[in-house]
């Protein structure tokens, strides 16, 4: 059951956008969110949509997982669009009912603020979906590259995030073990109270914690016996090099980016 | 074609102090041979006497790194020593710590996973593996560091009897072929009997050194010390107590077999 989990699920692939640098995807996906943000019409996301969907075909990400993806969301979706519906002001009412009324620029507000959400989740998912963990990992530390300088401790912060991805089945399949092995021996994780069940998991809790920090251990000694100390002096396998393939990228983001903001400019 | 061990790595009136409970029974459990192991490569240090690897005492400071890039460690549990989500993520791993050019270390990284065999699966999470297979990924690690010495802790305690004879080829290959020194610690005394040369650790001392044939022709020492011979000079010797005189140094079964056909043969 708790194998279902996943994180940042990735598809791997070999389409121009699976190719891509994973920077590229990182500077592109905070471009496509800026004009997300900068759409202000009709046509202005008209474009951004036409764009995505562009995008969608090319990666060849069945939409089907996308859409999968955004079951949890649901609901705040409802919340915004309900949200704005109701509560924003303007002056052609189209329906009164009791106190609450609806009207025309409620409505535009309403369904733009959620195909904004939509667009923007739909964006990030193309990138994690496209990317492997490890590469995003890499292409974070080359872009934090520079907050290096300020002391920020960014290969600490990356090696961070690569080996708790690399334990996260580990760990999961470590739960499992233990919930079976609680659950020969009685315990019950499935009736009660909310507050019961909560408690039943604390004998899940503390050997898995107990377990964690015994692998922390082993394998803080197994990576100085291979010669870890750290970020300095380090060097990397697989270099991250800009191609062509990604200059043309950054090319499409700068041109739609510049097409929104025209647009935006001219009141549309 | 290898190296003697003593070549590599020498002992001088070592002295330490290892955790293991003081009473127990026999050579096998808390003996001290991890901790001996942990200090051919600086992760323990000795509180009397000194270490040398290839001439270099292990407690100086400034030297710890080339100590270990010398002498590669593996342990017991393959998982608690995976670093990377990807099989040849984690390879590179060493050699991107000693500060390696980047299309060296990729011809070190194909080089030792073939080498142990796990080409095909480069690309593979560690995660999906199996235990025998996710240890030999742990040994390619070590040997993309290209060290003069492997010391493998009980490799081979965790994995079941395939994962445990892919194991054990493939460190006597790296032995025989590559002609890296290995010391094996191991409670399998079929393992042991493999090798150039075996020393007994009792209670942190050293209790039996000499070839297998010296060493396990002892039935009576190693009893005393909680440990069995192997199966065939078990059998020689139960035989022995019975009124037969054979001797005791056939360690492999072929040999057995021919020692009681002449002992059958010559006594009417």
């Amino acid at each position: 059951m708790l194998k279902d989990i996943t994180l940042g699920q990735y598809f791997p692939g070999h389409s121009p956008i699976h190719r891509l640098d994973p920077r590229t995807k990182l500077i592109g996906l905070m471009g496509y969110i800026v004009a997300l943000f900068v759409a202000k019409s009709w046509i202005s996301y008209a474009v951004m949509l036409v764009f995505l969907v562009t995008l969608i075909r090319v990666s060849s990400i069945p939409p089907k997982s996308i859409v999968k993806g955004m079951k949890p969301l649901v609901m705040i979706l409802i919340f915004t669009g309900v949200l704005n519906l109701f509560f924003t002001g303007g002056e052609t009412v189209l329906l009164r009912i009791w106190k609450l009324t609806i009207t025309k620029e409620g409505l535009t507000r309403a369904i733009f603020m959620m195909a904004r959400i939509l667009m923007l989740i739909t964006g990030t998912f193309l990138m994690t979906f496209t990317t492997s963990p490890i590469s995003l990992t890499d292409g974070l530390e080359s872009l934090m590259g520079p907050l290096k300088k300020l002391h920020m401790p960014v290969h600490e912060l990356s090696m961070m995030m690569c080996i708790a991805l690399r334990f996260i089945p580990t760990l999961i399949e470590e739960t499992d073990k233990i919930m079976s092995a609680q659950k020969a021996r009685g315990a019950d994780f499935e009736t009660g109270s909310l507050i019961k069940r909560a408690k039943a998991l604390v004998p899940i809790l503390v050997p898995l914690f107990i377990s964690a920090f015994r692998r922390a251990d082993e394998l803080a000694t197994a990576m100085e016996c291979r010669c870890y100390q750290g970020g300095e002096g380090r060097t990397k396998m697989k270099l991250l090099r800009y191609t062509r393939r990604d200059f043309g990228a950054f090319a499409v983001i700068a041109a739609l980016l510049a097409l929104i903001a025209v647009l935006a400019s001219f009141g549309l | 074609m290898w190296r003697k061990l003593s070549e590599i790595i020498s002992v001088e009136h070592l002295a330490y102090s290892y955790p293991g409970p003081e009473g127990t029974e026999g050579g096998s459990n808390g003996c001290g041979k991890s901790t001996l192991a942990k200090h051919f490569n600086s992760i323990l240090l000795p509180c009397g006497g000194k270490v040398y690897v290839c001439g270099m005492d292990t407690s100086r400071e400034d030297l710890v790194m080339a100590v270990r890039r010398r002498v590669g460690m593996v342990f017991q549990n393959p998982d608690n020593q995976i670093v990377a989500n990807v099989v040849e993520e984690d390879v590179a791993f060493g050699p991107e710590n000693l500060g390696i050019a980047s299309p060296e270390i990729r011809r070190r990284v194909d080089n030792a996973l073939k080498q142990v065999d796990m080409y095909n699966y480069r690309e593979h999470a560690p995660h999906l593996l199996s235990g025998g297979q996710k240890q030999r990924v742990a040994i390619a690690g070590i040997i993309a560091m290209e060290p003069r010495c492997i010391v493998l802790d009980e490799p081979t305690a965790m994995l079941d009897p395939r994962g445990r004879r892919e194991v054990m080829e493939t460190v006597g290959r790296l032995n025989q072929e590559k002609g890296i020194t290995v010391v094996l610690i191991t409670h399998h005394m079929d393992e042991a009997a493999k090798a150039g040369r075996v020393v007994v650790l009792h209670r942190g001392q050293v209790a039996a050194d000499g070839t297998p044939r010296q060493v396990f022709s002892q039935p009576e020492l190693l009893h005393e010390l909680g440990l069995a011979a192997p199966e065939t000079v078990e059998l020689c010797y139960e035989l022995n107590k019975e009124g037969f005189s054979l001797p005791l140094d056939a360690l492999e079964p072929e040999e057995c077999a021919q020692i009681l056909y002449e002992a059958v043969r010559s006594d009417p």
